[in-house]
């Protein structure tokens, strides 16, 4: 027996470090996950085929047999016969190059369009600026100030020499961008309010407001809030008051989103210990305090992932507002392939769409893992 | 106050609790309460789990309401009136059962977060107060570690250093070492030792029969919500008067 220990002892410790021979590495993850067995193997086959396959045709019709310009006759019209003469088999990219200017900024004039676009960009900036945690403090909330000022002087104009456009002209993803920013940023805080609210037990009163209104917007079809603002509203208003249509569906949009990201943050509310709250109360914190230092850090990192989430759908149910005739980035698509020559080529333009809806929201989803795993570095056990 | 007489401690008291009743729902869970605390006592309560005692002294600091009589803390009465509970609880501290540290924040930033934000002190002085007590809790080399990295008994004595950072007149202990494995409660009782010598007036919740001999003044025994026995903890632990101290003393014993 103890010889047996001495002679494992003698193995050089560096060797019996390793992991046994053929369970590490490329090869031993293949056969532990794909060809684990005969029907394992027969399947990897199977789908290894399938998805070759698929890739292939993609890659044909989208990149070898795709056409990206067409000839435009005299008159300005465009000549499509030679993608109706691929179709089927090759993409038409020449639509978007044709398009994408229409879908990306709407009627906005032809020759002002340069203002969206670096509206589009201020935004991207602003994300990126408010996903570093190193800008995390009280100059954010200017640089969001700023930046509102700066989109509404850039869209509008009127000043500083730039010509008037008003928010008619507007269209495409700007407008699907302050829909969503301006939604999501005020939605927020207001929903943090009303889960602090529904929570008050010692204010009837606010709680049961708070309970109504979740309940009453969650009850309702987010479209059926957008016609409330568009068409019902105007009538309850004075006459001459005509608060902007745009500026209408913001509200619908933050009131609607606020009470789903109530319930979200609420859920965070309720998972944390009591315990804390009792600490915090111990040492003698006012309300607001415990709320703001112990009650949501811990509750809101809680919740990162539904929160995400929503923030996800409702970045995508902006294209909603169409239905009130606002034309956000999808309505424009569709108002491009109405256009006589390229009806017959939604496939490339929704695809095309598809790419940017998903850059968003994949950048979205991206950020929100990166920021967990950075929040709870410090909760290892 | 008689009780306070004995134990050699004269002067107003720091705790009056004066025939406090709690109900939770219809449960009496709290029976014609009546305790006085002097300055500088040092008070342990004790008895079986379900008797009151927790609830007592959460009482004390209003983490829970009475719904009778008075209970007065630093010549402040405990009523709705919201000034005067943020009067008392910043000079009462608590320790709790589960220590209750605030995981999202370092070690030093749980110490300075009342005494900046309460007490409205400069950020550099509450760090240098709370390494302070760090190193009079002995865990000043963690202060920029999180909670979750430290041991149970780590914890706890954070907790109890977090509290002094208030620098309380009265500190509350609510079993501050049921939570705890073997090998750590007597880091957490000597931490508390070492308070006690420094005339800390002190309300302890706990079972540690050893640590009330050495340094209660006095010790409550309480059950079914009502105080049953109190006196200094020789006459209450060899000479029990009543049947359920007798019992709660041999099933303590037995369990050690």
């Amino acid at each position: 027996m103890s010889q047996a220990t001495a002679t494992v002892e003698h193995v050089p410790t560096a060797a019996r470090d390793q992991p046994p021979a053929g369970t590490v590495g490329p090869w031993a993850w293949l056969r532990a996950n794909l060809l684990g067995s005969w029907w394992s193997t027969a399947v990897t086959l199977l789908l290894g085929y399938v998805i070759v396959r698929v890739l292939f045709s993609l890659i044909e019709w989208g990149l070898v047999n795709a056409i990206w310009t067409v000839p435009y006759s005299a008159n300005g019209i465009a000549d499509t016969s030679v993608c109706q003469n691929v179709k089927g088999v090759g993409a038409c990219w020449a639509v978007l190059v044709d398009k994408y200017r229409l879908i990306l900024f709407g009627r906005y004039p032809y020759d002002e369009q340069w203002r969206p676009a670096i509206v589009v960009l201020l935004f991207i900036g602003l994300f990126i600026v408010s996903g570093m945690r190193r800008f995390w403090r009280k100059e954010l909330v200017l640089i969001w100030i700023a930046t509102l000022a700066a989109v509404g002087v850039l869209m509008w104009g009127g000043v500083f020499g730039l010509s008037l456009v008003t928010e008619d002209y507007w269209g495409g993803l700007p407008i699907t961008l302050i829909l969503a920013t301006f939604g999501l940023a005020f939605a927020f805080p207001l929903a943090v309010l009303v889960a602090l609210g529904r929570r008050a037990t010692k204010l009837p009163a606010v709680k049961m407001l708070c309970v109504l209104y979740v309940e009453i917007i969650r009850g309702v079809p987010l479209i059926s809030v957008l016609f409330m603002a568009s068409v019902m509203f105007p009538l309850f208003m004075p006459a001459g008051v005509n608060v902007d249509k745009l500026l209408r569906a913001q509200i619908a949009f933050i009131l609607f989103a606020g009470a789903y990201l109530a319930e979200v943050v609420r859920g965070g509310l309720q998972a944390l210990p009591k315990g804390q709250a009792e600490a915090a109360d111990a040492l003698g914190l006012s309300y607001w305090k415990k709320t703001a230092f112990i009650i949501l850090p811990q509750a809101l990192r809680l919740v990162i992932p539904p929160l995400v989430n929503t923030f996800i759908g409702f970045f995508k149910d902006t294209s909603l507002v169409l239905i009130i005739g606002l034309f956000e980035l999808l309505t424009m698509g569709k108002v491009a392939l109405s256009d006589p020559p390229w009806q017959s080529f939604s496939t490339e333009v929704y695809l095309g769409l598809a790419v940017i809806y998903i850059a968003f929201c994949f950048a979205m989803s991206k950020y929100s893992r990166s920021l967990e795993r950075d929040l709870n570095r410090s909760r290892v056990r | 106050m008689s009780q306070a007489m004995q134990s050699g401690l004269s002067g107003p008291p720091a705790i009056v609790l004066d025939k406090v009743n709690k109900w939770y729902g219809t449960m009496h869970v709290l029976r014609d309460v009546s305790l006085s605390v002097a300055e500088k006592e040092r008070v342990v309560v004790c008895g079986p789990s379900g008797s009151g005692k927790s609830t007592m002294i959460r009482c004390i600091n209003r983490l829970e309401t009475h719904q009778e009589g008075r209970i007065v803390v630093d010549g402040t009465e405990l009523t709705d009136d919201l000034r005067a509970l943020d009067t008392i609880r910043r000079e009462v501290g608590m320790v709790f059962q589960s220590f209750n540290l605030f995981p999202h924040l370092t070690i030093l930033e749980n110490c300075t977060l009342a005494p900046i934000w309460v007490r409205k002190m400069p950020k550099a002085e509450a760090e240098e107060l709370a390494m302070n007590y760090l190193e009079r809790v002995k865990i000043p080399e963690q202060a920029k570690k999180y909670p979750g990295q430290l041991s149970g008994g780590q914890q706890q004595r954070v907790a109890i250093a977090r509290a002094l950072c208030m620098k309380p007149k009265i500190m509350l202990f609510d079993e501050p070492t049921s939570a705890l494995d073997p090998e750590m409660i007597k880091e957490v009782l000597d931490t508390m030792i070492g308070l006690a010598d420094t005339g800390m007036t002190m309300v302890c919740v706990t079972h540690e029969m050893g640590f009330a001999r050495q340094v209660a003044h006095r010790v409550v025994f309480m059950d079914r919500g009502e105080i049953v026995e109190s006196g200094p903890p020789t006459q209450l632990f060899e000479n029990p008067q009543t049947d359920r101290l007798k019992l709660f003393l041999s099933q303590i014993l037995r369990g050690h």
